[in-house]
């Protein structure tokens, strides 16, 4: 075999899975940096930072934890419709261990005070969010054994959570929206340090997930499955574990997605909490270049640029004096932008660009 | 050589260039087909066959260069617009559903229509008697095609293509590589049919014998250049060889050599251990010993039991009697990952649907098993890897760019050295070979017969699994034959070809 000649960089850049998130992404902020006066611009107030680039980061920090997870489980093939209606359970758990009183009919006056004292939780906070953690692994792990035992095809095993879910959340708190009063749970929606807290939340989370795959064998073991399960079965991995982790993680994912976005509304509100979230954090997913259905090769960090994308086209549009009412349509239009991108034919047009200007001394 | 007169070419392709990322595939490449000929193309693992097969068939655009046919310049842009051409193609690895039934497999996109939904009554029978016509087999159409042998799935793939009316050329890539003699022999009947009524056939094999029996030209491809055209009746199989691999083939005389030596290496070590092992409707009950430094042949038809014996030591399934022992202990769990840990391994039949993970790059392939047996956090460094992974690229001679080349873009026979690769990396005790040289040239499979002898002198015992009974006869040193799911024989020492072919008609 002969060897043609191409220089290396420029081919990795473009085959990299970045590439086209990060060109996108560059784009639409190219858009704004035209169109919007004052987009870039960040005020620094009390030793904190706001500004639209900063509110495009925070308000897709739901979207970017979901899709972490959704990027381990859509590598082994699968997908988990499932994340919504975690997060609302998750977020009904939360608000119910901290004020379980809500749902009394009668109380003494000394306990009604305590509804809605911003300084009263029933259980400490770090209680509450271990076992709201707990319960949305549980959630995963339901999903897991499902897909894995059962043999349930994913995308019909995790809808069953996925319509039963916001059922659940609204059993556990009795049907009721609990208003959250208690102070410290804002912070991990709301609060500030600099960055907004809960982006320190997802880079937390990122790099967990970067360690657990990159260095250790699990990465590997899920591309492997989500290419071809009977030669890594036949190779000696169990695929059914591999599986099994991937949506336990993306439910523990969906958990704390749960906090920040009932942080952020300070209600336990089941049927907003959520709602369509899945198919966002899908979306960021496949913007991000791990291919939905087969699964295989994935990059976590292209996911969350695939998530800050969907965020950045929506207050864009906003920025620009978009209707809500015609927010989804536009954002339909981009999203097919964005997959034609991707599509065999604009990479073999890329690629073969690239190879002309190589081609060149 | 190539033929002047242009009036009886069915195809002429002229000057293919075809590159891929890294490699050239095909370089000034020229190719002719006429009417009512038997046109054989072959070449070594990577020559470059299958990608002018592609670019002929529309899967792949070449480069430059122009197709003719029938004199007409012509640009194939797809696969579809191929067929619509008069070009029919049986790839080597099938190409069809397995979940869909035999008779929808065959009358796909051509259904008997009836009050606007097809006709599924006359769809079944249209089904059987074209399977009847064609190929003279008989079997249940209503089954899906997933449930049937290897074999069987490659004929249903032949009278599909044969099936397409206007077909004028014919290709076949491999398609006898999972046919029993009678299967090869009736398919080459209808190859003869077909060439009396002017279809030109272009037929990619690894057999030898099989290109002397039926083809009339040869046109040898080596490392994506065209070697030359030749009439099979002046050419002989030396000549041919030499051709292909560029190099006289000494290879396999070395290796007769090679299995006389071996068998004093054999030690009395018993190393694995099968009494009364069977599974019920998959192969009855059967006794094996293997010792340390051995090969034992499985021999027998398709569908004889050979892969069931295989996927019971190896734990693909639980067996429902007998026992099995390993280095002295009893298997009491049967998985993969179990038999991995004992130093058991199984190089399976399917290279495509259970071999490689194509996807993932040669370096990660090669330490798949190996990472596997070691668990999941025992994470094997990247310079780890790259040691192993040309460690046995060097050892096994894989032609690969690189370590990181994705394995896809390799031909068969090195996937099939990858595979082989991941298992040695595993230091395994027990090495089953289901069908290893499947596919393969001349040359790598006298590579990995030689191979096979050679782990047999470092003490490690193998199951060697073969259609061909020449090959399974060359390498091992005991040979177990199989029949209808049963283990009818075992032959060691010097045996008479015949004999064992009669063993596995289940005549004796």
């Amino acid at each position: 075999m002969k060897q043609t000649k191409f220089s290396p960089s420029l081919r990795k850049i473009t085959e990299s899975k970045l590439f086209f998130p990060t060109l996108t992404l560059a784009l639409i902020l190219l858009f704004d940096l035209i169109t919007v006066p004052n987009f870039f611009s960040i005020q620094i107030r009390n030793g904190n930072l706001y500004g639209s680039l900063i509110d495009i980061f925070r308000n897709a920090s739901a979207v970017m934890l979901l899709s972490i997870g959704m990027t381990l489980v859509i590598a082994t093939g699968g997908v988990d419709l499932s994340v919504g209606a975690v997060m609302a359970i998750a977020a009904s758990v939360a608000a119910l261990l901290m004020n379980p009183y809500v749902l009394a009919t009668e109380l003494p006056p000394h306990l009604m005070k305590l509804i809605n004292d911003p300084q009263f939780t029933y259980q400490p906070l770090w209680i509450v969010i271990i076992v709201t953690l707990i319960v949305a692994t549980i959630c995963g792990l339901w999903n897991g054994l499902l897909v894995a035992y059962v043999r349930i095809q994913p995308m019909v095993a995790t809808l069953i959570l996925m319509i039963a879910g916001r059922g659940i959340a609204q059993l556990i708190t009795n049907g009721v929206r609990i208003q959250i009063f208690y102070e410290p749970y804002a912070f991990i929606g709301q609060g500030w340090k600099i960055l907004p807290f809960s982006l320190y939340l997802v880079a937390f989370v990122f790099v967990i997930a970067w360690i657990i795959t990159r260095r250790t064998a699990i990465g590997l073991f899920i591309e492997s499955v989500g290419i071809n399960f009977r030669s890594s079965y036949f190779s000696g991995i169990d695929e059914k574990k591999i599986k099994l982790l991937a949506y336990s993680f993306c439910g523990l994912c969906a958990g704390i997605a749960g906090l920040v976005a009932s942080s952020n509304i300070k209600t336990s509100d089941a049927y907003n909490i959520g709602m369509t979230l899945e198919l966002d954090a899908i979306l960021a997913v496949v913007i991000g270049g791990t291919v939905m259905g087969i699964g295989g090769r994935f990059s976590l960090l292209a996911s969350l640029i695939g998530a800050v994308v969907i965020q950045a086209i929506t207050t864009s549009m906003y920025a620009i004096g978009v209707q809500a009412f015609a927010l989804q349509a536009i954002k339909g239009l981009v999203v097919i932008f964005v997959i034609l991108l991707y599509s065999e034919q604009v990479r073999g047009f890329i690629r073969k660009l690239t190879v002309q200007k190589e081609a060149k001394p | 050589m190539a033929d002047k007169d242009t009036s009886d070419l069915l195809i002429s392709m002229r000057g293919i260039n075809k590159a891929f990322p890294g490699v050239q595939a095909l370089e000034n490449v020229d190719f002719d087909l006429r009417y009512g000929e038997i046109h054989a193309l072959m070449g070594g693992n990577g020559a470059g066959k299958s990608t002018l097969i592609k670019v002929l068939t529309g899967v792949e655009r070449p480069d430059s260069g122009k197709i003719l046919l029938l004199g007409k310049e012509v640009s194939v842009k797809s696969p579809q617009h191929a067929q619509s051409l008069g070009i029919s193609t049986v790839y080597q690895e099938i190409n069809l559903c397995p979940n869909l039934t035999v008779a929808e497999n065959i009358l796909i996109g051509r259904e008997p229509m009836k009050w606007g939904s097809i006709h599924w009554k006359k769809l079944n029978t249209q089904a059987k008697e074209i399977l009847l016509r064609i190929l003279g087999i008989d079997i249940d159409v209503t089954r899906t095609l997933g449930s049937y042998s290897v074999a069987i799935q490659q004929m249903v793939a032949i009278a599909r293509s044969l099936e397409i009316e206007f077909a004028k050329i014919l290709i076949l890539d491999e398609p006898t590589s999972s046919l029993s003699t009678h299967e090869t022999e009736q398919l080459f009947g209808v190859m003869r049919k077909l060439k009396s009524e002017g279809v030109g056939i272009i037929f990619i094999t690894h057999f030898i014998d099989q290109v002397y029996k039926i083809s009339d030209r040869i046109t040898v491809i080596r490392n994506g250049t065209l070697v030359g055209t030749f009439d099979t009746s002046t050419l002989s199989r030396m000549e041919l060889i030499t051709k292909m691999i560029g190099r006289s083939i000494t290879v396999l005389d070395e290796m007769l050599k090679t299995k006389a030596e071996t068998v004093k290496h054999i030690r009395g070590e018993n190393v694995l251990q099968a009494r009364e092992l069977g599974q019920t409707g998959e192969i009855e009950p059967f006794d094996l010993d293997l010792h340390a430094g051995e090969v034992v042949g499985l021999a027998g038809l398709m569908g004889s039991g050979r892969t069931e014996a295989a996927s019971l030591l190896f734990g693909l399934e639980t067996p429902d009697s007998g026992s099995l022992t390993i280095a002295g202990k009893r298997v009491e769990k049967f998985s993969p990952n179990a038999s991995i840990k004992r130093g058991l391994v199984l190089s399976p039949e399917d290279r495509k649907a259970a071999g490689i993970v194509d996807d993932l790059s040669v370096r990660e392939n090669i330490i798949l098993a190996m990472q596997a047996g070691q668990g999941w956090f025992k994470y094997i460094s990247r310079q780890k890897q790259e040691e192993i992974a040309d460690k046995y690229i060097h050892l096994l001679d894989i032609a690969t760019p690189s370590a990181d080349q994705i394995v896809k873009n390799l031909s068969g026979g090195n996937q099939q050295k990858v595979i082989l690769a991941r298992w040695l990396a595993t230091n395994p005790q027990v090495l089953i070979l289901d069908e290893p040289t499947r596919g393969i040239d001349v040359g790598t499979k006298a590579e990995i017969q030689k191979l096979v002898l050679s782990l047999a002198e470092d003490g490690k015992a193998c199951i060697f699994i073969s259609s061909e009974l020449e090959e399974v006869m060359r390498c091992s040193h005991r040979i177990a034959v199989l029949c209808d799911r049963k283990k009818v024989a075992e032959y060691s020492g010097e045996v008479d070809q015949n004999v064992i072919m009669h063993s596995m008609a289940g005549e004796l």
